[in-house]
């Protein structure tokens, strides 16, 4: 690193510090990833999916949030974010394997399907993009208290052509409303590639229909991202109300591990993504600006390795819930 | 005390919770400066001011998944669905979102939210303002359905609505708004859900029913009292918990049950109150359980007679009530 080269996370008021933690998020929602399709694939756990391939958008967002302030509704794949946001390789792993200690549900819900109350991670399902108008709810609920925060919720390109999008745009978008809807468009829903998905240009478009603007950033790169997301916040948090926000990024496992993606698309699409994926472009950042050494990747690496092996080793161990137990909570105790 | 209409009944209940309880907010269609297309919210945007009476964007599911959003928050929220008919675009937020909130939590997070929603016929409503919802929720634990058939009630039920935990659907008569006016309590009055009300005291039948079949069936039974026909009649008032337990005691009491609803017949509330009743009561049954409800077709026509021939009166259920009496 020379005097003349401006460093871009120093230009963005990122510490050092800061952005080794982003980078060892994205790192730790990889390892647990790809731990998590070894036991399923060994026949260990039944379920999984992947957010192979979007970390860095997930990191990128989730950093420029207050992880002690907002409130999120992520969608399925956001692992990143939800790490970002109090969850544990521990959790993570008992949600795998739905053992009574999962904090999401107890064991009652698919990985996945994050929640909890204590890291204001609003409780997701399956139907996708019901959580968009929660999010927009949970702002709604901020304002009237007169609570300065923002809410985020993430959805894929697929689910932002479901009515509960539209709707909950324009209702975040007429009451100005400080909202981040933060779209990753990672080019497939299940086995539908984008041009067969959405009409549209570019997903951030939809956007002006609410008035409010939309943003397309390259999903890979974490600092763009960083630097949009605070960009909306500051916005929402001044009363500019919501922004939409489209990371370009890319699915690089299967839709889940129920799905054989071998139908749809080339290997070779796929490798080209491996080579552009944002664990390897701001890996070679960080080294380029001196935050990352060879002897402090090998042992972030290592740390990495050692928390998924005990998660793992917890996980498997924990109890699953008693079977009458599924008779508790569905009402108020 | 004093003797008010039963859409004057809804109104107090919420003026009096959301003077009581700050968290307490109402969003729907025209509910803020028109103050609802029926006068039910009247008043409230005036008193409470348009932070707290929201008038939402024409987007049932964004009502509802809002709302629950909000409750998640931490507020409680009344949204309304201007007709029971137009519910169902918001039904994927309330069975798979509001209803399901608590439970997929292992009870970390919950939903106390309050849906209401006019509902009901026999105003020449037609096909889309005057259908029966309540047999699709029903169905559906997690959450509490009520419907009320007097005034009291309303503001008591409503009231007992706001202050629940869990998801409640509140599905008043419209065609009761303006006909029916009873004594309500001032100040603080709960009905607690899950509690049918016994409306008279009878030996021969028993009739069991709710909403506005309640009145019908009250005057048909003045009738057949001059005939000599004694009837025991139960107001369900609470769809979801059904109260099993006066259910059970009322049909006993008479040994013949007549249920008497609206909604169509197959598959509607009276089809799980007559499994309740020949689970636990078979051998106390002198006479099948009868059921006298809306013909099973989508719903009541525009054309007037058309209607009459859907709606039930208190003539038919009349009838009905002495044949089985005879039985």
């Amino acid at each position: 690193m020379t005097e003349e080269t401006s460093v871009r996370h120093h230009e963005l008021g990122l510490s050092d510090e800061e952005v080794l933690d982003m980078y060892r998020t994205m790192l730790l929602a990889r390892a647990l990833d790809e731990r998590m399709w070894l036991l399923n694939r060994a026949g260990k756990l039944p379920f999984i999916v992947s957010c192979k391939g979007q970390e860095g958008a997930q990191a990128g967002i989730a950093f420029a949030l207050d992880n002690t302030r907002d409130f999120i509704a992520p969608y399925y794949r956001d692992l990143a974010v939800v790490l970002r946001f109090g969850q544990t390789a521990r959790d993570v792993m008992l949600s795998g394997y739905a053992r009574r200690e999962d904090p999401n549900s107890g064991g009652r819900q698919m990985p996945g399907h994050f929640g909890s109350r204590e890291h204001r991670i609003l409780s997701g399902s399956s139907p996708v993009a019901t959580q968009i108008p929660h999010a927009v709810g949970l702002a709604l609920a901020a304002k009237i208290r007169g609570e300065r925060l923002v809410a985020y919720t993430s959805f894929g390109e697929g689910s932002s052509n479901q009515g509960d999008f539209h709707e909950a745009c324009n209702f975040a978008g007429v009451h100005k409303l400080p909202v981040i809807f933060f779209c990753e468009n990672n080019y497939y829903a299940i086995s539908v590639p984008l041009a067969r998905q959405v009409a549209c240009e570019r997903l951030a478009d939809r956007a002006s229909g609410y008035g409010f603007p939309g943003i397309t950033v390259d999903g890979n790169d974490v600092l763009a991202i960083y630097k949009a997301g605070r960009d909306a916040i500051e916005r929402a948090l001044d009363g500019g109300g919501p922004t939409l926000i489209e990371a370009l990024t890319y699915r690089i496992n299967p839709h889940s591990s129920d799905d054989d993606d071998r139908a749809y698309r080339s290997r070779e699409e796929v490798d080209l993504a491996k080579q552009k994926d944002a664990l390897v472009v701001f890996a070679e950042y960080l080294r380029q600006v001196g935050v990352l050494t060879a002897s402090s990747e090998a042992q972030l690496i290592q740390e990495v390795t050692t928390e998924v092996d005990d998660a793992t080793a917890y996980a498997e161990a924990a109890l699953s819930p008693d079977p009458a137990d599924a008779m508790k909570f569905v009402y108020a105790p | 005390m004093a003797i008010k209409l039963y859409i004057d009944a809804i109104r107090d209940a919420l003026q009096y919770e959301m003077r009581r309880d700050e968290s307490i907010f109402v969003l729907g269609e025209d509910v803020g400066v028109r103050g609802g297309v029926f006068r039910v919210t009247q008043g409230l945007i005036e008193e409470f001011g348009e932070a707290r009476v929201i008038d939402a964007p024409l987007a049932e599911s964004a009502i509802v998944g809002v709302a629950i959003g909000a409750a998640a928050y931490g507020m409680r929220p009344v949204a309304e669905i201007q007709f029971a008919d137009f519910i169902l675009p918001a039904v994927n937020q309330i069975i798979s979102e509001a209803a399901k909130m608590r439970y997929r939590s292992n009870n970390d997070w919950s939903c106390p939210l309050v849906i209401r929603a006019p509902f009901g016929g026999g105003v020449h409503g037609a096909l889309y303002h005057s259908q029966s919802l309540e047999a699709l929720f029903y169905h559906v634990p997690g959450l509490k359905v009520v419907i009320p058939s007097t005034a009291a009630d309303a503001k008591g039920l409503l009231i007992a609505a706001m202050r629940d935990p869990d998801p409640v659907l509140f599905f008043e008569h419209k065609g009761l708004y303006r006909l029916v006016k009873d004594d309500v309590p001032d100040g603080e009055h709960v009905v607690p859900i899950g509690k049918a009300a016994l409306r008279r005291e009878g030996t021969d039948i028993t009739v069991i029913t709710y909403g506005l079949m309640a009145h019908y069936v009250l005057e048909a039974v003045k009738d057949l009292e001059q005939e000599g026909i004694s009837a025991h009649v139960l107001d369900l008032r609470s769809i979801l918990p059904l109260d099993r337990d006066a259910i059970v005691a009322a049909a006993r009491q008479t040994g013949k049950v007549l249920i008497v609803h609206e909604d169509n017949k197959t598959g509607g509330v009276g089809a799980e109150v007559s499994a309740i009743i020949a689970e636990e009561a078979l051998f106390d049954l002198d006479a099948p359980i009868a059921r006298l409800c809306g013909p099973d077709i989508p719903a009541m026509p525009f054309n007037a007679p058309q209607e009459k021939f859907y709606m039930l009166s208190p003539a038919k259920i009349a009838e009905a009530m002495r044949q089985l009496a005879a039985f």
